[in-house]
């Protein structure tokens, strides 16, 4: 009798539970689904398409990997300009020009696939397209005027300012001032030397081991220096900015360690008889922690300005709450026989505290640290976009002017070559404590 | 080697012993002292860069770290009366922070479970692609969410996607590497026993990996929405819209809107300290659950 009731009662339980799971494996899906339902219209994606810019996008692929070489005519002097990326620092010396450009009273610029772009006398200029047909176009004051027809494809552009043409070999744009043509060559210009530097152009082997190129400096030597100051890609102050950022992380990570430590005591049951302290303590823990890294950004530049050091004390700040709370966990989980055996030998508190309970919690903490510290790195980069300091800026100003895109490119990789770098350091150094521990 | 010359001491050895075990101790001790002294040193010289390239200096600053909190305190003391309104006025933006925040925990979780998945030796579908998706998942935790979240901003405009995607991604990484931590531990079994019955690879992880781990995932995702509030708080203020581009408007227009600069602070502290605690009290019932 009694049984059949509690195999009846298991047999409702067992029901019961099972009517439940299979209640929670539809209800959560379905649950999340409206989550997403929500969100999908709380976040305007169908509204996403239209605000999205595409030619944004292509931009951004394609000048990532590749440069232009601008050739700009100023149509008041009739001075010719050669450029790379239209910025003062790569201009070519005078004299010089790209091969793909020739003619001295006419100059003729052949963008490849019979594009050709002729500079003729004064303001007038040229274009052969292919498929298309040659486009003749003369400025006159701030009028542009052009034998384009009135219906023009969409990679042309026209205005009485303004003619703007886009082909797949290049771009020219022509106004009042100047007649522009930019061609796309593929791969970072200029990445090692600048055309300043006498190494320019220079095969790798003929700086390694030919005769001196600059007769002032050894080819090596020279070669570092023209590197490292070179205007265009700014490897010596990208350098600086790696290593503010790492400093950053370092000073806030183990700034944070050495504070945090004494005050974990404090907030350990063990260690800290009295509870109002320990509440108190906790409290602040908490308080810190609480308020973010961002909120101590913000608070930190009003007092010490724009650097690495207000990204160092906003990581140290946040993370003394951190280590704050793992490290008085870690104090309270510490094995008792070791202090007692300590204290067995006459140990005062201080000393209990140094050879009962220091080397049992350092190998967790510092651990816990390293692997702070590669995260931190992380932090560093995005605390000084805030801050103004170490790559992060750099990379926040490259995006903001929209056009180094290859810049952009360049400090991306850094950025992922340095996290990796710290996450395979803090990674080996946490390996060789655990082993050591064991 | 040790064992050799134990055998071989006699009582005269005794004090070579002693003499050698000394000699070990102080260069144990010397090394510590140096490992320290060169700490130290990084420590110093660090502190003094950082404080050379910094706009202002660390003695100065430190004198006023109270004068900007003071000021914002005291504007929005004397307005207090404005605080409860202000609250509600940006109460949206608060939910449009942790909307971020829980739908890149979402995905992130869903696409790091998948690729912790692949790349788990014994669970993997493909076991020589281990590697790749290991790499993939290491490239994913390295980029800053900022890197992403700018880039995006600038196809897609501003707005809540941008910082949603970015973090998304990071915390598939992160998790990813979590998740395959623990799935390496799963008992196999079931999943054999699953393959036995023809079982494809998707119900043998669904069925027999997925309710062994459950829990510490969930318990990992949980910690991770609470680190991406955060996040999202942060890309906000470059961007990404929610609470933290308010707090950068609001700042902007310096004194005498610090009452919704407080307003802020206040909203984005409390979130921060609830789903902290929030999430710790869930986290230690589905450990200890895991115990018993």
């Amino acid at each position: 009798m009694s049984d059949a009731m509690t195999l009846d009662t298991a047999k409702t339980d067992i029901s019961a539970l099972f009517r439940r799971k299979r209640l929670t494996a539809f209800a959560v899906p379905s649950v999340i689904l409206a989550y997403f339902v929500y969100i999908f219209f709380a976040f305007d994606i169908p509204g996403l398409a239209q605000r999205a810019d595409w030619d944004n996008a292509v931009t951004l692929a394609s000048d990532s990997w590749s440069h232009k070489v601008h050739v700009t005519r100023d149509n008041s002097s009739g001075e010719m300009e050669y450029s790379v990326e239209g910025e003062r620092k790569g201009n070519y010396p005078d004299g010089q020009r790209p091969a793909w450009v020739s003619g001295e009273d006419i100059v003729t610029v052949d963008l490849g696939g019979d594009h050709v772009v002729r500079f003729l006398d004064g303001t007038a200029t040229e274009i052969e397209i292919p498929g298309f047909g040659l486009v003749e176009a003369r400025t006159e004051g701030r009028t542009v005027l052009t034998n384009l027809p009135e219906a023009v494809p969409e990679w042309i552009s026209v205005s009485d300012r303004r003619v703007g043409i886009t082909t797949p070999e290049g771009r020219i744009t022509i106004t009042g001032s100047k007649t522009e043509v930019f061609n796309y060559f593929p791969g970072w210009e200029l990445f090692f030397f600048t055309f300043e530097s006498p190494y320019h152009g220079q095969p790798a082997t003929r700086i390694l081991f030919g005769d001196r190129i600059d007769p002032e400096r050894a080819n090596i030597v020279g070669a570092v220096q023209d590197f490292w100051n070179n205007a265009m890609w700014r490897h010596k102050d990208v350098v600086w900015a790696i290593g503010e950022t790492i400093l950053m992380a370092f000073l806030g990570t183990f700034g944070a360690a050495i504070i945090a430590l004494p005050l974990a005591f404090l907030g350990a049951k063990r260690f800290a008889p009295v509870q109002a302290a320990r509440f108190g303590i906790r409290r602040i823990f908490d308080f810190v922690r609480g308020v973010d890294a961002l909120i101590w950004t913000v608070v930190l530049a009003r007092a010490f300005g724009p650097g690495p050091m207000t990204g160092a004390l906003a990581i140290l700040v946040t993370d003394t709450g951190t280590f704050g709370k793992i490290f008085s966990e870690a104090l309270e989980n510490v094995e008792e026989k070791q202090i007692e055996g300590v204290q067995s030998t006459g140990a005062k508190p201080l000393q209990r505290y140094r050879f009962g309970v220091i080397p049992q919690v350092v190998p967790v903490l510092l651990s816990q640290i390293l692997y702070f510290l590669e995260s931190n790195t992380r932090s560093a980069t995005i605390i000084g976009a805030i801050t103004g300091g170490g790559i992060g800026l750099m990379l926040t100003q490259a995006i903001q002017t929209q056009k180094d895109w290859e810049e952009v490119a360049y400090y991306i990789i850094l950025i992922v070559l340095m996290v990796m770098l710290m996450d395979w350091v803090s990674g080996k150094l946490r390996a060789r404590l655990i082993k050591r521990s064991h | 080697m040790s064992d050799t010359t134990l055998s071989r001491a006699d009582p005269s050895h005794v004090a070579t012993i002693q003499s050698s075990y000394m000699a070990e101790v102080q260069r144990r001790r010397l090394y510590g002292g140096l490992t320290l002294l060169i700490f130290v040193l990084l420590m110093v010289s660090g502190f003094m860069i950082a404080d050379d390239r910094n706009a202002g200096g660390f003695w100065e600053g430190l004198s006023q770290v109270g004068d900007y909190p003071a000021e914002v305190l005291s504007e929005a003391w004397e307005k207090r009366a404005d605080l409860p309104g202000l609250l509600v006025k940006y109460f949206p933006a608060l939910i449009e922070t942790i909307n971020i925040a829980a739908v890149s925990t979402l995905i992130g979780a869903a696409a790091g479970l998948v690729l912790s998945l692949l790349s788990t030796r014994g669970l993997a579908r493909w076991p020589r692609l281990i590697g790749l998706f290991r790499r993939i998942m290491d490239i994913m935790r390295a980029v800053p969410e900022i890197v992403i979240a700018l880039v995006l901003i600038f196809v897609l405009g501003g707005g809540p996607v941008p910082a949603m995607i970015a973090i998304a991604i990071h915390t598939a990484g992160a998790l990813g590497k979590l998740f395959s931590e623990v799935a390496e531990n799963a008992d196999l079994k079931p999943v054999e026993g699953l393959a036995s019955t023809g079982a494809t690879w998707g119900q043998r992880m669904w069925l027999g990996v997925i309710p062994q781990v459950a829990p510490n995932y969930l318990s990992y995702g949980l910690l991770r929405f609470e680190i991406n509030i955060r996040a999202s708080a942060i890309l906000g203020f470059v961007g990404a819209g929610g609470l933290g581009y308010e707090l950068r408007n609001s700042m902007a227009w310096g004194p005498g809107r610090f009452d919704e600069a407080a307003a802020i602070f206040l909203l984005l502290f409390g979130t921060i300290v609830f789903f902290d605690q929030l999430s710790s009290r869930y986290r230690n019932r589905l450990t200890e659950g895991d115990r018993t």
